[in-house]
């Protein structure tokens, strides 16, 4: 659970972070997305705890921020931006300090049950230089775990992997879902937040906006259904036009592009008024616009 | 403590992968015990017949002479005393090289961001890193001296001249003094390495330390001042004051905020 409060974050003059109000709940996958440098790295910073806000407060797991540091560092798990692992050292050992920094009781057994759910374990012994960028990563994330955090915060998980590597480990973190945790994911993967959070915020500097991203496609740029027709003529065009809530139409080759609130309440007058028009309706579809596309107007409208 | 433990630990299993390290931990000391050995071999027949120069008669008159000890057996505990002072660079540089990769190393490799991100607070970090760095230091003096002393006692005929390397002087240099410098020593590099992300500059520049140990060595071996119980008592009580204050600046830049913030 994270609840923020006009949080803030000044270096020097330059604001990193202004006014942000968050309120999370427990077991929520929170997607945090913003361009470079848009203070997403600061905030999960304040928000774990490890540096400072300017004005402002917050509240994580129960813990607030500046007072009980050291019990939301105790409750939280961080995957930074770069996995910033010993290479020198095993994955045992990586995870061993990190187990006994965080007190955890059962430390072989908790080692053994990440390792082996992130298929690092026949690669107990070996020294993370030998390792792949995806297999850090995966250890960065078993270290994340060790002390089974209630709150994570991940930054940018999946960034320099190659496709399978970041596809294994989002269905990692989908599966993480499911246990309940709170997930906190800075990511500049729209596609990877659409597929794994509850909902989003688009941050730059300040919050623009938070809401679920089929919510946040509606909203921005309202719900696209299109028809599919053997022909288009203009009566069949009329014939859609006419209803109040249809609130723009477009015709593309052979299809009818209508924007409207409610699709699965209105489609049905809307495929009977085109065929009682002569229309040889071929399919009809919803045209989804991508995460991008709202990040993108977003962001852009921020500028 | 138990964190701090940790931080030791890790510290030692890693850097001690690192082959500078070890050179300079193993090498230095090597060299530290067998500069004076040697010279207390080739110089154990020196003025046997008890009949020396002007000039050696007059160093053996100084101060460091016990009364006890005849003119040759004087004159190798002042050549031997000349290199007190060299025994000081192992407190001093042992420190620097593992503070100096712990330090940078953390930097590079970005690891210090999720060690920060855990519970330990950043004066059990601090305490582990310097212990790390300085533990070692400590036992490489310890261990070096109780060698030569070793050493000593197989080259020295004489039990008087042994007695006079376990002279208090000798005794406040590398048990007390050591362990200071080591302390300086660490804090220095700790506070140069969070600027630099080259171990080696770290290294260098945190080295200017070593400027007042071979000024006391060189200036005793000119004869301007002799580092007599008083002089090394006096130096450690400096070195305290001096540590105390790069204690705190440490405890400065070594603040969570700003090593996520300002190290760069």
């Amino acid at each position: 659970m994270i609840i923020t409060e006009n949080l803030e974050k000044k270096f020097g003059d330059i604001t990193a972070v202004q006014s942000l109000n968050l309120d999370i709940k427990e077991g929520e996958v929170f997607g945090f997305l913003g361009p470079n440098g848009a203070g997403k790295t600061t905030t999960i910073r304040m928000l774990s705890g490890l540096i400072a806000p300017t004005q402002g407060t917050a509240i994580v797991n129960g813990y607030k921020i500046g007072i009980d540091n050291q019990k939301i560092r105790s409750t939280v798990g961080v995957l930074t931006e770069t996995p910033g692992l010993y290479e020198n050292l095993t994955a045992d050992q990586n995870l061993r300090i990190f187990a006994e920094l965080y007190g955890v009781k059962d430390i072989a057994r908790q080692i053994e049950k990440y390792l082996k759910m992130l298929g690092l374990w026949e690669r107990k012994f070996d020294t993370v230089g030998t390792f792949s960028k995806g297999m850090r990563q995966k250890l960065a994330i078993a270290r994340a775990l060790i002390h089974e955090p209630r709150t994570l915060f991940f930054d940018e998980p999946t960034a320099g992997l190659d496709p399978e590597a970041a596809h294994n480990l989002r269905n990692f973190i989908a599966d993480l879902r499911k246990g309940g945790r709170t997930i906190f994911l800075c990511t500049h993967n729209l596609d990877e937040a659409d597929r794994l959070c509850d909902r989003i915020g688009v941050f730059k500097t300040r919050l623009l906006v938070v809401d679920a991203p089929s919510n946040l496609r509606s909203s921005l740029f309202g719900r696209k259904i299109v028809f599919h027709l053997q022909n288009v003529n203009e009566n069949l065009i009329a014939s859609v036009k006419k209803f109040d809530y249809v609130t723009d139409i477009k015709a593309i080759d052979n299809k009818i592009v209508a924007t409207l609130d409610n699709p699965e309440l209105r489609n049905p007058e809307l495929i009977r008024s085109l065929i009682d028009n002569g229309a040889d309706l071929t399919f009809v579809g919803e045209l989804r616009h991508s995460l991008e596309d709202v990040y993108l107007q977003l962001v852009q409208n921020a500028e | 403590m138990d964190k701090i433990k940790v931080i030791i630990r890790k510290e030692w299993a890693e850097v001690f992968k690192n082959k500078m390290v070890i050179f300079t931990v193993a090498f230095l000391p090597l060299i530290m015990i067998a500069i004076p050995l040697i010279i207390l071999y080739s110089t154990r027949e020196v003025g046997m017949g008890d009949s020396l120069s002007a000039d050696v008669s007059q160093i053996v008159s100084s101060e460091l002479c016990q009364t006890d000890l005849n003119n040759p057996e004087c004159f190798q505990v002042y050549l031997v005393s000349q290199f007190m002072m060299l025994f000081m660079l192992i407190p001093l540089a042992i420190p620097i090289t593992i503070a100096a990769y712990s330090i940078v190393g953390e930097k590079n490799a970005k690891s210090l961001e999720p060690l920060l991100a855990t519970p330990i607070t950043t004066f059990e970090l601090l305490i582990g890193k310097s212990l790390s760095a300085v533990i070692p230091a400590v036992i490489a003096t310890y261990g070096s001296f109780v060698i030569f002393i070793i050493g000593a006692s197989f080259l020295i005929t004489s039990k008087a001249v042994l007695l006079a390397f376990l002279d208090l002087r000798w005794l406040i240099a590398i048990f007390i003094v050591g362990p200071l410098i080591s302390v300086l020593a660490v804090n220095l590099s700790l506070m140069v390495s969070s600027r630099v992300n080259d171990p080696r500059a770290a290294e260098q520049i945190s080295m200017i330390l070593i400027v007042p140990v071979l000024g006391f060595f060189f200036g005793q071996m000119a004869g301007l001042f002799v580092i007599n119980r008083e002089v090394i008592l006096i130096i450690g009580v400096i070195l305290l004051a001096i540590d105390a204050a790069v204690v705190y600046l440490a405890i400065r830049v070594f603040d969570r905020e700003a090593i996520l913030t300002r190290w760069r």
